[in-house]
């Protein structure tokens, strides 16, 4: 029972309280890129959870096992990119034989996500130390994170698309067209997103 | 071929400035940007690996395979972002704190990749560097703009001290939303003049 609170109480703090797109900052380049549409915004979300989840499984271990082990602690830059960069292309090379299907729909956003830093920033994050319980991040902890994390991510790239469509119509001032109405966009969403800031479950 | 540094200095803070026309490096740009002393630190950091990482680049164009052109890049990158981290640790702590997981994601920082292709792979090591000072420079420029804004809005400070005695700060700015309204009418302003140009 304590463990799925602890684990209820990272999910809750990764979708909501400390949302990787609106109260992070991490992640801004494919929320801004690929918002326009709701279709590309619902594609990308679901590659980068899938992502999140099985980097951080694999960080987490390398991290662990050898890392810090070895005591090369400041390799942890190097390393965790390489990993992520060669984990994306895997994926890329797995999806293409066996799911066709899944490849057709998401494998044009996966090169995108190398370079995504949300990637990069739940890897950091989960060699850290768990707020919710104080102690380092265990292996079930870290993947949890990484998942909800990702759910976070594509709660609000769906949420920004499907404004994002609308506003497309609206009739706004010459000069904020395109960036700038985006990005007021997306403040008015972390203004709302503040509300859950404080919320805590007992 | 680059024959003047000034048109140069010009492209990069100006009419190619990596954040208000490219957009690109936008989460270190909002994360960071709550006080000047941390946007201006992000900022030469950025322009250090920027230009490091142009010169390799640029050196070992030849050397390094078209197909893996990518993880090669980001192995040099990572290499001088790890410089940085160490550097910055040693001597400048209260600024690595402040500027936490932001360090290590330089690594994925759009700007310096896309030199790297765009530009370090291309041409020859001085140009290299001196396109690395330059985007650097608008990058650290643009960072210094938004955090002033952020921090005289937020805090009522400018470098840690107090701006106007007696004004309340509104301290929505340093938070989250504050960084996407202040960088929302940042762009929308030079949207605004570069319009009035084209109309004259």
């Amino acid at each position: 029972m304590e463990t799925f609170m602890s684990l209820l109480q990272i999910s809750i703090g990764a979708i909501f309280i400390q949302n990787f797109i609106l109260s992070r900052f991490l992640g801004l380049c494919p929320f801004m890129g690929v918002s326009k549409k709701l279709s590309t915004a619902t594609g990308m979300g679901i590659a980068v959870i899938f992502v999140m989840t099985v980097a951080s499984m694999f960080t987490w271990a390398i991290n662990h096992f050898i890392l810090e082990a070895y005591n090369v602690l400041y390799l942890q830059t190097i390393v965790f990119i390489l990993v992520i960069a060669s984990l994306v292309q895997m994926v890329e090379m797995i999806l293409h034989k066996y799911s066709p299907v899944l490849y057709e729909s998401l494998g044009v956003y996966l090169p995108l996500i190398t370079t995504n830093c949300a990637i990069l920033g739940v890897a950091m994050i989960n060699t850290g130390i768990n707020p919710y319980s104080g102690s380092p991040f265990t292996f079930v902890e870290s993947v949890v994170n990484g998942t909800m994390s990702g759910v976070g991510f594509l709660l609000a790239l769906i949420l920004m698309a499907g404004i994002r469509e609308k506003i497309e119509l609206a009739d706004i001032p010459k000069p904020l067209e395109g960036l700038p109405i985006a990005f007021i966009t997306a403040g008015l969403m972390a203004v709302a997103f503040l509300g859950f800031s404080g919320m805590q479950l007992r | 071929m680059i024959n003047n540094i000034g048109t140069e200095l010009k492209r990069g803070v100006l009419t190619e400035n990596p954040i208000f026309v490219l957009a690109l490096g936008l989460c270190p740009s909002l994360g960071v940007s709550t006080s000047v002393s941390n946007g201006l630190g992000m900022g030469l950091a950025s322009t250090f690996v920027l230009i490091g990482s142009n010169i390799i680049i640029s050196l070992l164009k030849k050397v390094i395979p078209e197909q893996v052109r990518i993880p090669a890049y980001i192995i040099v990158i990572a290499s001088f972002v790890t410089i940085v981290q160490m550097v910055m640790q040693a001597y400048l702590p209260a600024l690595y704190t402040s500027l936490g997981i932001f360090i290590p994601l330089i690594v994925v920082n759009c700007i310096i990749l896309g030199r790297a292709e765009a530009f370090a792979s291309k041409n020859n090591v001085i140009n290299s560097a001196i396109d690395g000072l330059v985007m650097g420079l608008g990058f650290t420029v643009a960072l210094v703009v938004l955090s002033t804004i952020r921090e005289i809005l937020g805090a009522n400070k400018l470098l840690g001290l107090e701006f106007i005695p007696g004004f309340k700060p509104m301290t929505i700015f340093i938070l989250a939303p504050g960084g996407f309204f202040t960088i929302a009418f940042v762009v929308g302003l030079i949207n605004f003049f570069k319009m009035k140009k084209e109309q004259k």
